[in-house]
């Protein structure tokens, strides 16, 4: 509803972040998605994570397909630069610019259409080459925008608007992701804010390409009995497999835990994760050990949430490439030509 | 023993003036031995022109190397060979064929050939060179290596090469590896010697040293188009392996390992990704050039083809980009290892909707090297695509071209790009809006200032401001600003080159890229015919004024090209307003480099048709 603007006055004591910053300074324009769409939570926890992490707005860079989910970088962070790009190529792009400039923090908004199919290679590509990102895939089953045509994560069986079964395998992103040897793999509903805040924070503090597929239903075209994506259906099959906790420092910690169920795990940059386990015998450190248990709760038609996979010696492309530390789009001539004299050398070589 | 020579009648005479072609199977280590061959006519100061022809394998099909020894430095194609060197018995019967008649086969001899498989107009000249291998080595790599060494020396003793600069190249190429120095030396002399011995004045084809080589360099074009993109600034290039264009990426890399690490920290000014396709290649130097980093792809006409869709998104969002193409024959995957100037009609009009794109033709490797970084500075002025249309011809043949420059003074040309300090003195800024009447923009990269200057990067229409807008008249001023734009670039780009007749010409010649040396020799060999042609050389899209110019100061101008359909001609007579029925199509295509021998042909015939003078007709009812 882009007519609507939204109020210029707030609560004059909003609280401030460690950056000088309300909330309302993460926030974007109005949505003018339908009312209900999942998408829009998705956005109002992109802004909570952003807000807590104490990350400047105007240093991150949103990035995203097209879509639906693709329209919502629009709706948050309204003083960071954004980039549209074409359907299934938002990897690619968010690739260079990362590689132009390594000290801003890249998001990555797509939909099942844009990154499950005409996007499928470029999802599996970046997260092979650990671009460090984090990628929320805002996972409804069908293609909103263009009104309602199955997905390519549709499930099996599972039934359009109109009745029609859909007859193809579905595309589980996150047993792709793992397979690819993506180093942080979550999956969370959108209806969820509790789960979902946390598992973004922890995605954009890893030092990688996270993934986060973020069931969201679609209210205007799959919300509906015979959809495995509606509301319904998620909070019957949700299977939480641990319930994580944030930690930017050692010294942020404000909860105690009891012994024995929490699983620890601290990141390069010093910030640390604790992970109630919910599932017992689930380690999110076992790489395979996740694959089974995803595509085993997949047969029992349950859906599995939480902190799935996370390689806490993860290194991004800059590592991999052994980059130079100041960024790219900072230097200049003398950084980066070598000169006449090396240029006669080189001639003198190929004579 | 070897075959001498049977007669001194109908023989190919000629000194530092003609072309051995070398017939070899491709992975046999030919390759090595042959670009030894070829330098050693540049260290006794006569110009070489040497091309690969190579089939689209890897190993153990038919490879050729064709050299042109030429005193005169006419560095194009002649067409025709002097003295084959038959190695591939795979391809004896045509390789005999392409011999001009008076001319000599050079062959092993190990095995004999019956008398069917010669020509009575073609010398034949052998050396048991497998035996003679067989008997100096063991190993069997070795072998057919050192195999390809004794032949250079039989070829040095039977042409006139000093033995000394063999030695002296010889001992540069295995500097610092004494034990493959030693039995490469040896092998040499055990040819040379051979020749010395019984095969004296074989073949009437001899070198003189000479002078005409100068300070010029020997580099192929993608290496130098590769130098260029690390002298130009580019950190960041995103790839995807293709012929012809592979050996870019590969130089680029091979260059900024040793031209671009920070020796403090060891650690690399350039990120080089091989990406999955070629989409994805296009998506990261689109990518770092939103970001501000100087990044380039190379490609080759497919490629060009998959990467359209986000051409058409830089063009029209307005992102620089440069993309090398170094183009082979079409369309589909048509001829890869053959050059065609192929698509200069995708590239200036890449995507679907309205769209023009900026050209540069370099015609050789120097020029190579030149609008590589070249093109880096328009992409980030004019903030859009701009390519660099090269050629297999230029791109994978050694060329004896200028040396490399590089003026220490210059500076990177960023383009506009608004500061924090700017943005945060209050001034005006509208990502699409023309301030200056240029038609060029001001952008902000991310992360400059917290509060202004952020916008949303997108494929759809907007305002001025970059805000969404599907109004009429914001979408006009946009796309009539992209042309302003274009506009602007026209004195930006190189500028065409004239090469004006001695004599005042009535037709003129326009031609672009590879053409080149083939152009000047046969502007020579025209004039000797008494026809003066002027001949204007395009080195960009958009055009300069003084094309157009040009074309309507002459009766008739030859266009010539290596297309089917003649592409530039299009391009001229949509863009430059030239009238078709000035221009006149000559238009080679096969594949192969053109050759002087066919323009001065073309252009013979057509002028000999329209300097006709149509009889008078009687002045009937």
């Amino acid at each position: 509803m882009t007519y609507i603007t939204k109020p210029r006055l707030h609560h004059p004591t909003l609280p401030k972040n460690k950056v000088g910053f309300t909330r309302r300074d993460y926030e974007g324009k109005v949505s003018t998605l339908c009312a209900g769409c999942g998408h829009d939570s998705i956005s109002a926890a992109l802004i909570q994570a952003f807000w807590e992490l104490d990350i400047q707005p105007h240093r991150v860079a949103k990035l995203s397909g097209i879509g639906c989910s693709s329209k919502t970088p629009d709706y948050f962070l309204g003083n960071s630069h954004g980039f549209n790009t074409v359907h299934g190529r938002m990897p690619s792009v968010l690739t260079g610019a990362n590689l132009a400039n390594r000290d801003l923090t890249y998001i990555g908004v797509s939909g099942d259409g844009d990154s499950a199919s005409i996007g499928l290679g470029q999802f599996a590509h970046v997260m092979r080459r650990g671009v460090n990102m984090a990628y929320i895939l805002e996972n409804n089953g069908v293609y909103g925008l263009t009104k309602g045509q199955f997905s390519a994560t549709a499930d099996a069986g599972s039934k359009s608007k109109r009745g029609v079964a859909n007859t193809d395998s579905a595309i589980d992103t996150v047993s792709l992701a793992l397979l690819m040897g993506a180093t942080f793999v979550a999956r969370s509903f959108s209806g969820d804010k509790a789960q979902l805040v946390p598992l973004v924070k922890a995605a954009i503090a890893h030092p990688g390409a996270a993934f986060i597929d973020v069931i969201s239903p679609c209210v205007a075209f799959n919300n509906h009995s015979g959809s495995t994506k509606s509301y319904d259906y998620v909070r019957e099959h949700n299977e939480v497999v641990n319930k994580l906790d944030f930690w930017p420092s050692r010294e942020a910690i404000t909860v105690d835990y009891l012994e024995g169920s929490v699983i620890e795990v601290a990141q390069h940059d010093g910030s640390l994760l604790k992970l109630r386990k919910i599932e017992e015998s689930y380690d999110p450190r076992d790489r395979v050990g996740a694959m089974t248990a995803i595509a085993t709760a997949a047969m029992k038609g349950e859906v599995l949430t939480g902190l799935l996979y996370l390689d806490p010696e993860a290194e991004d492309l800059h590592g991999h490439l052994g980059t130079y530390a100041q960024a790219f789009n900072t230097l200049g001539e003398k950084a980066l030509c070598p000169g006449s004299a090396v240029l006669d050398k080189i001639n003198a070589g190929l004579r | 023993m070897g075959r001498k020579g049977i007669a001194r009648v109908n023989r190919i005479e000629a000194v530092n003036d003609f072309v051995v072609k070398f017939a070899n199977v491709n992975g046999s280590g030919s390759a090595s031995a042959n670009e030894l061959f070829a330098k050693s006519f540049l260290r006794m100061g006569i110009p070489v022109s040497p091309r690969n022809i190579f089939p689209s394998n890897i190993q153990g099909l038919p490879t050729w190397y064709e050299v042109r020894v030429t005193e005169a430095g006419w560095l194009g194609r002649r067409g025709g060979v002097d003295l084959m060197v038959a190695m591939n018995p795979q391809t004896w019967d045509q390789d005999l064929k392409e011999i001009e008649a008076g001319g000599y086969i050079f062959w092993d001899c190990t095995k004999t050939l019956p008398k069917s498989k010669f020509r009575d107009d073609v010398h034949a000249v052998s050396v048991p060179l497998t035996e003679m291998a067989n008997e100096a080595y063991t190993d069997s790599r070795e072998r057919q290596l050192l195999k390809n060494i004794i032949y250079v020396g039989a070829l040095a003793s039977l042409l006139g090469i000093e033995p000394g600069v063999i030695a002296e190249l010889i001992g540069e190429q295995y500097k610092g590896k004494e034990k493959l120095l030693k039995p490469n030396l040896n092998a040499f002399q055990m040819g040379y010697r051979y020749a010395e011995e019984c095969l004296k004045d074989a073949i009437g084809l001899r070198v003189k040293r000479s002078y005409n080589v100068g300070d010029r360099i020997f580099i192929d074009g993608n290496s130098a188009a590769a130098l260029g993109c690390v002298y130009g600034g580019a950190t960041v290039c995103a790839w995807y392996p293709i012929t012809p264009s592979s050996s870019v990426a590969e130089a680029f890399t091979h260059y900024c390992s040793r031209l671009r690490v920070d020796k403090a920290t060891g650690t690399n000014k350039f990120a080089i990704v091989q990406a999955e396709d070629e989409l994805a290649s296009m998506g990261i130097v689109v990518g770092a050039g939103w970001n501000g980093a100087r990044a380039f792809t190379a490609t080759s006409g497919p490629g060009v083809s998959l990467m359209t869709e986000f051409l058409g998104l830089a063009y029209f969002a307005e992102i620089p980009v440069t993309l090398i193409n170094v183009q082979r024959g079409g369309p589909s995957t048509g001829m890869p290892t053959r050059t065609q100037q192929a698509d200069v009609l995708a590239c200036a009009y890449a995507s679907h909707g309205d769209t023009k794109h900026v050209l540069l033709f370099p015609e050789d490797p120097t020029e190579c090297f030149e609008h590589a970084a070249a093109a880096l500075d328009l992409a980030d002025r004019l903030q859009t695509p701009v390519f660099v249309m090269t050629d297999l011809d230029i791109g994978m043949n050694q060329r004896l071209c200028q040396p490399l420059k590089w003026d220490d003074s210059r500076v990177y040309d960023r383009g506009k790009v608004m500061s924090a300090d700017e943005l945060e003195a209050g001034k005006t800024f509208g990502r699409y809006l023309d301030v200056d009447g240029d038609g060029i923009p001001w952008r902000t990269l991310p992360g400059t200032h917290p509060s202004k200057g952020a916008y949303f990067t997108r494929g759809t229409t907007r305002n001025a401001y970059a805000i969404y807008s599907e109004a009429g008249p914001d979408y006009v001023y946009n796309v009539q600003r992209l042309l302003k734009k274009f506009e602007t670039a026209k004195k930006l780009v190189p500028q065409p080159v004239l090469t004006p007749s001695k004599s005042p010409a009535r037709f003129g010649c326009i031609y672009y890229g590879s053409t080149s040396p083939s152009m000047h020799e046969a502007l020579a060999a025209l004039a000797g015919k008494g026809i003066h042609v002027n001949a204007l050389r395009v080195r960009a899209f958009p055009f300069a004024d003084e094309i157009a110019d040009f074309v309507q100061s002459h009766a008739k101008v030859f266009v010539i090209e290596q297309n089917r359909d003649a592409q530039l001609k299009t391009l001229l007579v949509n863009e430059a307003g030239i009238n078709p029925a000035n221009l006149i199509s000559v238009l080679h295509y096969d594949g192969t480099p053109i050759t002087a021998r066919f323009i001065v042909k073309e252009v013979s015939e057509i002028v000999s048709a329209l300097n006709v003078r149509p009889i008078k007709k009687d002045k009937a009812a």
